[in-house]
C-alpha cells in the first residue's frame, strides 16, 4: 500500500480534469476503466442500466474536444451516474418499479441535460427504492443495493464479518448513486432528496451529499414523489466537486415554475475561510432517542473542532423537530396519493391485460405495477385526504410544517450561521437486520434528522466524518439558511479538510466477482 | 466527578495529538503513510478511547432531549370499517392485498395521530416554501411539441392518434369479484 494508491483512490474531478489536460489519461480510457469497474462490482447492484455504448461515444467526443484544445469545462469527459427517477432520453427510466420497467422517456431531465451540455459522460442509471419511497435501497424491483464498505478492509477486519450475507445496506432511497460514487465507478452522481434520500445514503456510504435549497435546481424530468419538497441531490467524493456541480446545475428553468434565479456567488470555494467568524448552532433536539454513542461522539468532536478554531458554538432549540417526521409522513403520503394517480396504464408504463372496464384495467395495472410500500402510501395518503380527514390530518400537517419552518427561520435570525447535526441515528445496518422492520418504521427512524430541512426548503450537506467501530462511515450534516448553499459548502470543505475521513479500499481477499476491484483504482491513471 | 472528567480530558488531549497528524497525512494523501497501519491503529486502544470516554462538548446534549409521544396522550385509534376499506380501494385504485396491508394503514394513521398534541391555533397552513415570492410564469403560448407520434408510441394500445381505454363508466366490481380479478389478493 503506497501513498500513491491513496492519492488515486481519492481522486476527484479537479484532478481528473488536470490529468486529461496533461495527457496522462484520455476520456475514453477513463470511461472504459469505469465501465470495467462497474462489471467488477456488479454484486453491489448499484446500477439498473449501464449505458456502455453511448458513454463511449460521449467520451470519444470529449476526447476530440480535448485534443482540439477546446474542452467544455471542468466536467468534460468526466463519468457520471444518475438515479433512475430522472428522465433520460432514449435510456430506460424505471424508478425501480415494475410500473415503469420498460419506460423510455423522450427527453432529458434539465439537470441531466445540463451535465451532458458540459461534456460529462453518462455511464448509467442507478438503483433505488421503488419510486424513491424508502430509506434503505432495499425496496426496489431490481433488488437491494449493497454498501461498498461491506467489502472494505475495516468492516471485514474489525467486525470479523466473513459470510457474504453480512453485507450492510446503503441507506436510501438514492443508494445506487451513493454506492456508485463510493465504489469509485462514477465521479459524481445525481440523487433525489425528498426527506433525506440523498444525505442518508451519503452518510452511510461515506460520500459528500448535498441537498440544495428548494427551487435552486430544476425538477423538470425528475419523476415526482412530493412536489413541494423534492430536490435533485448531488453526490460526489469531495465538497469542492459538489460545488462545481452545483454551479452547473443551479438556476432558473423555464420548464419548472418553482425554480428561481441562482444567487450570484463565488464560483470557487474560498481557501481562506476563517472559522472564527462564524456561529455554529447545535440544535439540542437532534439528540433523538436511539442516537448511537459513536455518532454523538463525532458530533461533539466536530463541535470541538469549530470551537478550537475560534468559531462561536452555541446550543439552540428547534422545538418542533420531534413532530417533523410525523408531519412529513402525512404530507408525503398525501402527495404520493396524488402523484401516483398518473400511473393508470393508458399513456405509458405497465398496462394490465384486464379489459372489463377502464376502472378494472386501472386497478389491476396498479396492482401489478406497485410494490407493497407504494400501495400502502397511496392508501394512507387517500385516507388523510378523505373529506372527513382533510382538515384533521392534511391541513394540520401543513400547519405543523409552518412551525418547523419558523423554528429554522428563528434560529437563523439570532445570529447563527449554520447548524451542525447528525445525519443518521446509527451507521449502516446489516441487510438482514434492516429488513426485520417494515418500510414505514425504517423511514421514520432513518429520516428523523434529514426531513426537517425538506419541510423548510433550506440547504443541507452531509460530510463523511469518521469510520465507526464496525468500520462503516459516519457522516454529519450542516444546515444553512435558504440560498446560502455556497457558504454552506465552504464550511463543509473546512470540516472535510480536518476530519481525516479515510479512502475506501475493498478487501482483496473478497474473492468472487470482486477481487481487486477497488485496489485496481491505484492503476487508473 | 469533575476530577474524574478532568483526568480523562487530560488523557485524551495526549491521544488526540497522536491521532491528528495521521488524519492529516491521510487527508493530504501525499506522504508515505501506510494505510493498513493507520487502519490497524484506529482499532487500537487510542481509537477505543476516542469513541468511549472523551467528554462531550457541553453544547452537545448528553442524553436524548425528547421521547416519542406516549400512547395515552393520543386520541382513540381510528376504526377502519369494511366500508372504509372498500371506499379507499375504489378511490385509490389500489388494493390492500393482505391483512398486513390493512395493519399498515392502521399504523400509518396511529403515527400521524401524534400531530394532534401540537398546538397549531392561529397558524396558517403552509403549501410551499416559495410562498414569499412571485414565481415566474411564462406566456401562455405553445413553445414546443409536435411529438404526438413519439408520445403515442409509449402507450400499449392506440388507434390512429387516440389512446384506447376499455369501456368506461362501469364501477369496480364488488370486493369478492375484485379479489378474484386481482389474483394473489388474500384479504
Amino acid at each position: 500500500m503506497t501513498s500513491q494508491l491513496l492519492h488515486y483512490c481519492s481522486i476527484i474531478v479537479f484532478q481528473v480534469s488536470l490529468a486529461f489536460s496533461e495527457g496522462k489519461i484520455s476520456p475514453t480510457e477513463l470511461c472504459r476503466k469505469c465501465l470495467n469497474h462497474i462489471k467488477k462490482t456488479q454484486h453491489l447492484n448499484a446500477y439498473i442500466t449501464v449505458t456502455e455504448e453511448s458513454a463511449l461515444k460521449q467520451a470519444q467526443e470529449a476526447e476530440t474536444r480535448l485534443l482540439q484544445g477546446a474542452p467544455k469545462g471542468p466536467l468534460d469527459g468526466i463519468p457520471f451516474a444518475v438515479k433512475d427517477n430522472f428522465c433520460t432520453e432514449n435510456i430506460k427510466t424505471t424508478c425501480a418499479s415494475r410500473m415503469l420497467k420498460d419506460y423510455t422517456p423522450l427527453y432529458n431531465a434539465t439537470v441531466v441535460q445540463k451535465l451532458l451540455n458540459q461534456g460529462a459522460v453518462l455511464i448509467g442509471k442507478t438503483n433505488m427504492d421503488e419510486f424513491a419511497m424508502g430509506a434503505g435501497s432495499t425496496d426496489g424491483a431490481f433488488g437491494p443495493v449493497r454498501n461498498p464498505w461491506s467489502y472494505a478492509a475495516p468492516y471485514r477486519e474489525w467486525t470479523g464479518a466473513v459470510a457474504d450475507s453480512d453485507w450492510v445496506v446503503t441507506g436510501g432511497s438514492s443508494g445506487g448513486s451513493a454506492a456508485a460514487v463510493a465504489s469509485l465507478t462514477s465521479y459524481l452522481a445525481l440523487g433525489s432528496d425528498t426527506g433525506g434520500s440523498t444525505r442518508n445514503p451519503g452518510a452511510l456510504c461515506g460520500v459528500v451529499a448535498l441537498k440544495p435549497t428548494y427551487g435552486l435546481l430544476s425538477r423538470h424530468g425528475l419523476i415526482p414523489l412530493v412536489n413541494s419538497m423534492d430536490v435533485p441531490g448531488i453526490m460526489t467524493r469531495s465538497v469542492s466537486d459538489a460545488a462545481v456541480v452545483l454551479d452547473i446545475l443551479q438556476g432558473f428553468d423555464i420548464r419548472d415554475s418553482t425554480t428561481v434565479p441562482a444567487p450570484s456567488s463565488l464560483t470557487e470555494l474560498p481557501d481562506d475561510f476563517a472559522a472564527k467568524n462564524i456561529c455554529v448552532g447545535i440544535p439540542k433536539e437532534y439528540h433523538a432517542p436511539g442516537l448511537s454513542e459513536e455518532i454523538l461522539v463525532q458530533w461533539s468532536r466536530v463541535a470541538d473542532m469549530f470551537e478550537r478554531a475560534g468559531a462561536r458554538v452555541v446550543q439552540v432549540s428547534l422545538p418542533h423537530t420531534q413532530y417533523s417526521i410525523v408531519c412529513y409522513h402525512v404530507l408525503c403520503h398525501a402527495e404520493v396519493a396524488s402523484n401516483m394517480a398518473r400511473f393508470d396504464g393508458l399513456e405509458y408504463g405497465n398496462r394490465s391485460p384486464v379489459s372489463g372496464s377502464t376502472e378494472a384495467m386501472y386497478a389491476s395495472t396498479r396492482h401489478e405495477g406497485f410494490n407493497d410500500v407504494v400501495r400502502g402510501r397511496i392508501l394512507s395518503g387517500n385516507y388523510f385526504l378523505l373529506k372527513q380527514n382533510y382538515q384533521h390530518y392534511f391541513v394540520k400537517a401543513q400547519k405543523v410544517r409552518r412551525l418547523i419552518t419558523n423554528d429554522f427561520k428563528h434560529v437563523f435570525s439570532t445570529g447563527v450561521d449554520l447548524l451542525l447535526t447528525p445525519t443518521t441515528l446509527t451507521d449502516a445496518a446489516c441487510y438482514y437486520d434492516f429488513t426485520q422492520e417494515d418500510n414505514r418504521t425504517r423511514s421514520a427512524q432513518e429520516d428523523v434528522f434529514t426531513q426537517p430541512v425538506n419541510m423548510a426548503g433550506i440547504p443541507s450537506v452531509c460530510v463523511p466524518t469518521a469510520l465507526s467501530k464496525r468500520g462503516l462511515p459516519i457522516g454529519l450534516q450542516l444546515i444553512g439558511p435558504a440560498f446560502q448553499d455556497k457558504k454552506l459548502l465552504t464550511v463543509a470543505q473546512w470540516v472535510e479538510q480536518r476530519v481525516g475521513f479515510p479512502s475506501i479500499m475493498l478487501e482483496t481477499i473478497q474473492a468472487k466477482s470482486i477481487h481487486s476491484a477497488i485496489y485496481s483504482t491505484g492503476n487508473w491513471l | 466527578m469533575s476530577v474524574f472528567s478532568f483526568a480523562v480530558t487530560r488523557t485524551f488531549s495526549v491521544s488526540v495529538q497522536n491521532i491528528r497528524p495521521l488524519c492529516k497525512l491521510l487527508n493530504g494523501g501525499h506522504s508515505g503513510t501506510n494505510v493498513q497501519d493507520f487502519l490497524g491503529r484506529r482499532n487500537s486502544s487510542v481509537q477505543t478511547r476516542l469513541f468511549s470516554s472523551r467528554p462531550l462538548n457541553p453544547k452537545v446534549p448528553e442524553f436524548p432531549t425528547w421521547e416519542p409521544v406516549p400512547e395515552d396522550q393520543l386520541p382513540p385509534p381510528a376504526q377502519i370499517t369494511a366500508d372504509l376499506v372498500d371506499k379507499l380501494e375504489r378511490l385509490a385504485l389500489v388494493d390492500f392485498r393482505t391483512k398486513q396491508g390493512l395493519e399498515c394503514l392502521e399504523k400509518a394513521i396511529r403515527f400521524a395521530d401524534q400531530l394532534h398534541v401540537v398546538d397549531t391555533s392561529g397558524v396558517e397552513p403552509m403549501d410551499s416554501v416559495l410562498e414569499d415570492r412571485a414565481l415566474f410564469l411564462r406566456d401562455d403560448a405553445v413553445t414546443e411539441g409536435d411529438c404526438a407520434e413519439e408520445l403515442l408510441q409509449l402507450a400499449k394500445n392506440t388507434v390512429e392518434e387516440y389512446f384506447v381505454a376499455p369501456p368506461g363508466n362501469i364501477p369496480l366490481p364488488k370486493r369478492e369479484e375484485r379479489a378474484a380479478m386481482l389474483k394473489h389478493s388474500e384479504l
